[in-house]
């Protein structure tokens, strides 16, 4: 047999049939749904009469319009209400494997409770009406985001029409310096291919310096695979996935789990597996990343300065960074570290796991946010690790520096609730889109990791944060 | 789903790339839990001056003059014009629920982000790919031909000229085009083939008992 990629093998395990065009039925393992994208798909459900084919496949919580305070007091926001109430009732109505409602002690972003709970394992066909699905490609599987008329197609058929994607390798490898994260390699890899750099690819993040992430890096680097625009993003399996998983809710036990680890051991791309297109980038390289536009790829290392227009020769993209420098309120070629924020969030699915709170406790303990900074925000991704983060006195040390600490739920990446920057006030913020109007209309977001952005809190600007003492 | 064959409409030109689903309709429009209603919100925060919330009335908000959907001369536009990677981001059907809510039944583009192009054909909205030569072509000649109609037939897959001085071809899926040209739900469709689906389950469940 020819050597395959991870993808080839994922792809070729489920495929159900295939038309003469190549658009083909794939199977799904596990179906994510939360409640912003689900209830025009289970109303056409039950318009068209059909029943959900199986119902534990999937996985539900409530996550980005719930509050992150005050949650005695419910959701107020009536609409908002509605729509998580909408997930309630299809809830019981249909049934699921697990549902964490609102506040729920399991409830969470959907793409961090599925993995935490081991409903995400390697081999499995994974989707979910959002983007950010791709995170679960840190487990080896085939996961990616879909629409609504998409998700009620699975729902229906258990299902996803799809056409084969080309693959694309992007290989790091070497030791990223101490103080450059997950999410720095994710910005850095965006900021060499583009935002469109991955479309109508599905990557495989390899070499040395992605196997020695852990499986929260892994997560976020994954993440990120869909603002390169690839379909998918995802890393072979080897030890520290499956010590990962060993011991979870979901996740196979007694002798299934020997035979599960068995196949997910072949769930690596074969040696000399051709691969379309190959990206290699030297791990040492790769500095603390500042995003100073409205698209992800307009990202430069915090020890550059903010681009010059003038410099770029293509006229389209030279207005591009004309708009988003006037957006952002930022003049060309100022230093990253001379850039004053207003707000700072760390959470979302990119960077609200616990070593990502680790990661920012260890910058602000003992300090205190800057006199500019008016909100910090840290939202963990889920019930559990909010627990665990308490657990280790984590929210003591936020609350302490001046940061407020929240409950879980999607919050301030998309600012659905009442999470939100004000027209004008920039944010340091450990999410993933820095669009126009992302995070309130008219904010201004500076992607970054979680200790970049702490260390912003405290600083009330960009620091380096390898220099943070 | 509505049949999409041929279509004969305006054309505005979006010279923007990277137009992100988050600006073809803002997230607190996200919360509704219908299909419908989402035109009058369309680009929110680019046509209005003010913000756009869910339940406001649209009527009477402040229009932003400088942005082109709401120039005097494309209004009845159904042909959207656009850059490269458009629809990126968020994965919300909301999008071209939102361009067809509008009036919109075409986009042409150089190219699109996957998930957005993939709701499109959902929705009975036709997004087309031409060469970035022959959509500059079509910039330059919207920005100086008031008026400027395009004819789109799926079934010959060409956009040609109102005036049919000129024609492009464009590829599309064999299968999506068939669902387009006759309106076909591909739940049905899928459905078909219900015992395959069955047996490729039975035998995932012998192979990976774990999954279920």
């Amino acid at each position: 047999m020819n050597p395959q990629t991870l993808y080839d093998k994922l792809w070729q395990a489920h495929v159900v049939y295939a038309e003469d065009d190549g658009t083909t039925a794939l199977y799904i393992d596990r179906h994510l749904v939360h409640e912003v994208t689900s209830p025009q798909a289970f109303e056409g459900l039950r318009l068209a009469g059909r029943k959900p084919w199986r119902v534990s496949s999937i996985v539900a919580t409530a996550d980005h319009n719930t509050p992150t305070d005050h949650w005695d007091e419910g959701i107020k926001d009536p609409i908002s209400r509605i729509q998580v109430e909408t997930l309630d009732e299809n809830m019981r109505a249909v049934g699921s494997k697990a549902y964490f409602p609102f506040r729920d002690l399991r409830q969470g972003i959907v793409h961090v409770i599925g993995p935490e709970n081991g409903a995400t394992l390697p081999g499995m066909t994974v989707v979910c009406g959002d983007s950010h699905t791709s995170t679960h490609g840190a487990f080896g599987c085939l996961a990616f985001g879909i629409g609504t008329s998409e998700v009620e197609h699975v729902l229906a058929t258990q299902t996803l029409l799809a056409k084969k994607t080309k693959n694309m390798l992007v290989s790091v490898d070497g030791t990223i310096p101490l103080g450059v994260t997950a999410k720095d390699i994710a910005l850095a890899v965006i900021g060499r291919i583009g935002t469109a750099g991955g479309t109508g690819k599905s990557i495989e993040f390899a070499g040395s310096a992605i196997r020695a992430l852990s499986m929260e890096g892994r997560m976020t680097l994954c993440n990120m695979a869909i603002e390169a625009g690839a379909r998918a993003g995802m890393v072979a399996v080897d030890e520290v996935t499956i010590n990962y998983l060993k011991g979870l809710p979901f996740a196979p036990s007694a002798d299934v789990w020997d035979r599960a680890v068995a196949y997910w051991r072949t769930l690596h791309s074969d040696p000399d597996a051709h691969f379309d297109c190959v990206v290699r980038i030297d791990a040492a390289g790769i500095l603390p990343q500042v995003t100073w536009g409205t698209s992800p790829e307009m990202v430069v290392t915090v020890e550059d300065r903010v681009p010059d227009p003038d410099k770029e020769k293509d006229a389209t993209r030279r207005e591009g960074m004309e708009r988003a420098l006037q957006y952002m309120g930022l003049k060309p070629n100022m230093p990253i570290t001379d850039i004053l924020i207003d707000k700072v969030f760390i959470g979302s699915c990119t960077n609200s796991r616990i070593e990502d709170l680790r990661a920012a406790a260890t910058v602000v303990r003992g300090k205190r946010i800057a006199e500019n900074v008016k909100l910090a925000l840290v939202v963990p991704g889920s019930g559990l690790i909010k627990v665990q983060a308490e657990k280790e006195g984590l929210d003591r040390i936020f609350k302490d520096a001046g940061f407020e600490w929240r409950e879980p739920g999607c919050s301030m990446c998309l600012a659905m609730n009442a999470d939100r920057l004000e027209h004008g006030e920039r944010c340091a913020s450990t999410s993933n889109r820095n669009f126009e109007g992302r995070q309130g209309a008219g904010g201004r977001t500076h992607l970054v990791s979680p200790a970049m952005a702490a260390a912003a809190a405290i600083a009330g600007h960009f620091v380096d944060v390898r220099q943070w003492r | 789903m509505e049949k999409f064959t041929v279509h004969k409409g305006l054309v505005v030109p979006l010279d923007r790339a990277n137009v992100d689903t988050d600006a073809i309709i803002p997230k607190q429009f996200l919360k509704s839990i219908k299909r419908s209603g989402f035109g009058p919100n369309l680009f929110d925060a680019w046509r209005y001056l003010d913000t756009g919330e869910p339940g406001k009335p649209n009527e009477g908000r402040p229009l932003n003059p400088d942005f082109v959907l709401n120039k005097p001369q494309y209004r009845g536009a159904s042909i959207l014009l656009a850059r490269e990677n458009f629809g990126c981001g968020s994965s919300r059907e909301h999008a071209p629920w939102a361009l067809g809510d509008f009036g919109f039944r075409v986009v042409i583009a150089p190219s699109y982000a996957d998930i957005f192009f993939n709701n499109c054909f959902q929705n009975g909205l036709l997004p087309i790919v031409l060469k970035a030569t022959e959509v500059d072509r079509l910039f330059n000649d919207a920005a100086v031909n008031l008026g400027f109609q395009l004819l789109v037939d799926l079934s010959a897959q060409t956009v040609a000229y109102a005036d049919d001085s000129h024609h492009f071809r464009f590829e599309v899926d064999v299968f999506r085009k068939f669902c387009l040209l006759n309106g076909l739900d591909d739940i049905g469709l899928t459905l078909r083939h219900t015992e395959q689906i069955k047996t490729f389950e039975e035998k995932r469940k012998l192979d990976q008992p774990w999954l279920f």
